[in-house]
Parts: structure tokens; C-alpha cells; sequence
């Protein structure tokens, strides 16, 4: 998570910032993730972190600093949200269309060959083959975040940003999807997970970080990270301002 | 390789258009709306003074701006539910394509409902629109383009507020009226039965506030979804 390792990174940041009028958002973020890597980031609502994942979908034009998503300069255009699947908390499902009619459509607009099939590759890997027909709508929350995932990763994405995507989810719900992020993580994709749930955050991290006010005030490699620690030092951070 | 800006617009409009279908509430809104209004202009006009030729085309093209605004409305409210528009935007297609997608499906749904307000009104002001049906499809044709390249645009950057269906209509209401005037005259003096060249230069203007509104419009979108 340094600057030497920039050259091979997936994901590299330099100073990164957004602002919205007088108002700083995210400010001189630096950061570099490497294939594989999955770095967990933590910190209190209106921190900046789904400002962040947004600029690295490039669907957000940063206002200071600079910022590499595979390979491609933020904010990057058409060829760099080709290369990023992006998932939060919001299902970004069309309710009244199938699961199957999300996923294609996804899809056909990233230029997928054969759309049906990719979208039938996505549902089994999510294993919804079953509710491929299902109106969104007459899902559970749970069932909606699976077809999300899925809708989020049919065309193969070298990066994916999760925000929040544990919320609303159950206790069976939460274990499935940190499995599914789990083997998309060991086939090589680079993820940032924003999540305020640090044991599912660390489960999943090579990386972790705390965001708050716009900056990262913590950052480290996180496989080793006892979760019961970690939680003692994100209070200190976002309580204290340590 | 991602597909083309009509590519992808096409996809959009064949979405929207498919969501419409199935739930129909917009559609079915805007046509009572429409067979509403026909009726309500009908009982409050007094025969006698103002002739049946001079009230229908005002009252068509007016019921035409109110009813097209509720169709309007739902174009970007389907796109916040659940915020779906996150995942058109995070898709490799140009910005361009999402509104000439919506357009295009906001031009079928204004169509449908002048296909079902254009007879009422023939019906109700016994004026004889469909015996010059070509060019009343004309008209109407190039008023829908105008009006949905203006709606939609504004459907876009009210949404995102509070106040979003008291905003579209005041923000886009003064843009429809360089068409629903041409319209209008054009419409009147077909029904007058005067020459088609009095109706040539109204079809004129109308084509060039299509062409202005088009081009601005798409121009602008790309600005009104960056925050």
C-alpha cells in the first residue's frame, strides 16, 4: 500500500480528492491494490468513502490528485467502467424486470458476447438459476443482493466496489455473500468493500483503512488484523480522532 | 466492445418501454388524464360563442403538454428507485446515449396517448382530425419530438430534487409553448380548411425549435447527471 508498489497496482491513487462547492468530500487519498487485493475500508457515515468508490468507478470526476483503475487515468471514460463491477446497498435493479432481464441487459450495455449466456453464467455462479424469471420485485432482500452481485459482475470485471453491500441482509444472507466475494477475490479481482460491519470487512481484506472526514487516517495490510482489535481501534479513531 | 451510442439507446428505450408495459401506471395515468381534460374543455365551452374549429386545437395541444408531463415525470423516478441510474451510469456507454434511450421511449409513450386523445377530441368537438390524418400525425410526430427532448432533460435534473414533480412542470411548461403554438396554428388552419402553404411555415418553426431542442438537449444532459 505504498507508492513502489504503484506500477503493478490495479488500483493506484495519489492524492486523490473530491469537493462539492466549498464542501471537501474526500481529500488526498493515496492508496495501491494489486490483482487479488481487497481492501476493506471502515469509517463513520459522510466520511467520503462512497464518494471514493465512486470516483474509482469513474462515474465521478475527481477534483484534485490523480488516479489509476486499471491502468486507465480517472475519471477514465467508457473504457474504464468497463473494467470495474460496482455493487451497494441500493439493489440498482429494475423491480418490475426479471433477474435475468437485469443481468442481460447489464450485459448487452457492457458489450457482452452472448448476453443470455454470460447472464445464465452469472445466476448460476450466484445460484439463482431458479429465480432467473422472478420479477425483482417478489425477491428478498437477500435474493435481490445475489442477482445485484451478479448484474455487477456478468461482464467478468478486473475491479469490483462494494458499498455496503451487507445491509439489510440477514445472518445467512451476510455468510453467503462474504462466500461469493470470497471466491471472486481468490479467482484475482481487486475489490474495495466500504462496509461499517468490520468482522465481514477483515473476514474478506488483504487491506484495511479507516476513512473519516474525507481522509484515510489508517491503513495497513489486514489479513492478520484481529477483528476484536481492530474494532477497539476504529472507535479510537472515529470517536476520539486519534 | 460496448455498443454504440443508438446501440445502447435503443437498449435503454426497450428497457423503459418493457417496465411500462408491464406495470402500465404511467400510461393509463396520462390517458385518463388526457380523456379527463377533452371532457372537462368540453362541458365548460359554450358553443355559441367560441366555434368547435377555433376551441379543439388549442384544447388537443394543451392536453397534449399536460398529459406528456406525467410520462415525463416517471421517466427518471424509475431510474431512483432502487438507484438503477447508478448502473447506467457506471456502464461503458456515452452519457448521450441514456437520454436519447429515454427520449425515445418518452416519444412512444406521448404518441400512444395522442393516439388515444386525438380521436376523443374528433369525437367530442366533432372537428374532422382524422379525415386529414396525415398531417395531423405530422404535427403531432414533431410536437412529441420537441416536447420529449425538452421533458427529458428536465425529467433528469428534477428528479434528483425534493421537489421534483411541482419542478418539471414549471422548469419545462415555458419551453413547450414555441411548440404548442406552432401546433396549434398549424392544426387551425388545417381544420379551416385553408391551403397547406398557410400550415407550412408553422411546420417550419416547429421543425427548427425540434432540431434547437435536440441538439441543446442532448448536449446538456451529460452536465445535468455530473454532480
Amino acid at each position: 500500500m505504498n507508492g513502489t508498489r504503484a506500477e503493478n497496482s490495479v488500483i493506484s491513487t495519489r492524492g486523490l480528492g473530491r469537493r462539492f462547492g466549498g464542501r471537501v468530500a474526500v481529500s488526498d487519498v493515496t492508496l495501491a491494490l494489486e490483482e487479488g487485493d481487497c481492501l476493506a475500508l471502515f469509517g463513520p457515515n459522510g466520511a467520503g468513502k462512497t464518494t471514493l468508490l465512486r470516483m474509482l468507478a469513474g462515474v465521478l470526476r475527481p477534483t484534485s490528485g490523480t488516479g489509476m483503475v486499471s491502468g486507465i487515468e480517472l475519471p477514465g471514460g467508457a473504457e474504464l467502467r468497463a473494467a470495474v463491477g460496482y455493487i451497494s446497498h441500493a439493489s440498482m435493479l429494475y423491480a418490475a424486470l426479471t433477474a435475468r432481464e437485469n443481468i442481460e441487459l447489464t450485459a448487452r450495455l457492457f458489450g457482452v458476447r452472448d448476453p443470455r449466456a454470460a447472464a445464465r453464467r452469472a445466476l448460476e455462479r450466484m445460484e439463482i438459476v431458479d429465480r432467473a424469471e422472478t420479477p425483482v420485485r417478489q425477491l428478498s432482500r437477500g435474493m435481490q443482493q445475489r442477482v445485484s452481485i451478479a448484474r455487477a459482475t456478468v461482464h467478468d470485471p478486473r475491479v469490483v466496489l462494494l458499498d455496503e453491500p451487507f445491509t439489510g441482509l440477514d445472518d445467512s444472507g451476510s455468510a453467503a455473500l462474504g462466500a461469493h466475494l470470497a471466491a471472486l477475490r481468490a479467482a484475482g479481482t481487486t475489490m474495495v468493500l466500504v462496509t461499517h460491519q468490520i468482522a465481514e470487512g477483515l473476514a474478506l481484506a488483504t487491506h484495511a483503512a479507516i476513512m473519516r472526514e474525507g481522509s484515510l487516517v489508517r491503513l495497513e495490510a489486514g489479513e492478520t488484523i484481529d477483528p476484536a482489535t481492530y474494532i477497539a481501534i476504529y472507535r479510537e479513531h472515529v470517536t476520539y480522532g486519534a | 466492445m460496448a455498443p454504440s451510442t443508438l446501440s445502447a439507446a435503443l437498449l435503454i428505450a426497450r428497457k423503459d418501454l418493457a417496465i411500462e408495459f408491464r406495470t402500465r401506471t404511467a400510461f393509463f395515468s396520462a390517458a385518463v388524464f388526457a380523456l379527463l381534460g377533452i371532457v372537462i374543455f368540453f362541458f365548460a365551452w359554450d358553443p355559441t360563442a367560441v366555434s368547435s374549429i377555433d376551441l379543439a386545437p388549442g384544447v388537443l395541444w394543451g392536453i397534449f403538454t399536460f398529459s406528456g408531463l406525467l410520462g415525463l415525470q416517471r421517466s427518471f423516478g424509475l431510474e431512483q428507485a432502487d438507484r438503477a441510474i447508478d448502473a447506467l451510469l457506471g456502464a461503458p456507454i456515452s452519457r448521450e446515449s441514456i437520454y436519447l434511450g429515454k427520449a425515445i421511449a418518452n416519444l412512444v409513450f406521448v404518441a400512444a396517448v395522442q393516439i388515444i386523445a386525438i380521436p376523443a377530441v374528433q369525437l367530442f368537438y366533432g372537428v374532422p382530425l382524422l379525415e386529414h390524418a396525415a398531417v395531423i400525425a405530422l404535427i403531432a410526430l414533431m410536437s412529441a419530438i420537441g416536447l420529449v427532448a425538452v421533458g427529458t432533460l428536465f425529467s433528469a435534473m428534477a428528479v434528483n430534487t425534493k421537489l421534483a414533480e411541482m419542478l418539471l412542470p414549471v422548469l419545462s411548461l415555458p419551453f413547450f409553448v414555441p411548440i404548442v403554438i406552432p401546433a396549434a396554428q398549424a392544426t387551425a388552419r388545417l381544420l379551416a380548411g385553408r391551403p397547406a402553404s398557410e400550415s407550412v411555415g408553422w411546420l417550419k418553426l416547429l421543425l427548427a425549435f425540434d432540431i434547437v431542442f435536440v441538439v441543446a438537449c442532448m448536449l446538456a444532459f451529460p452536465y445535468t447527471i455530473e454532480e
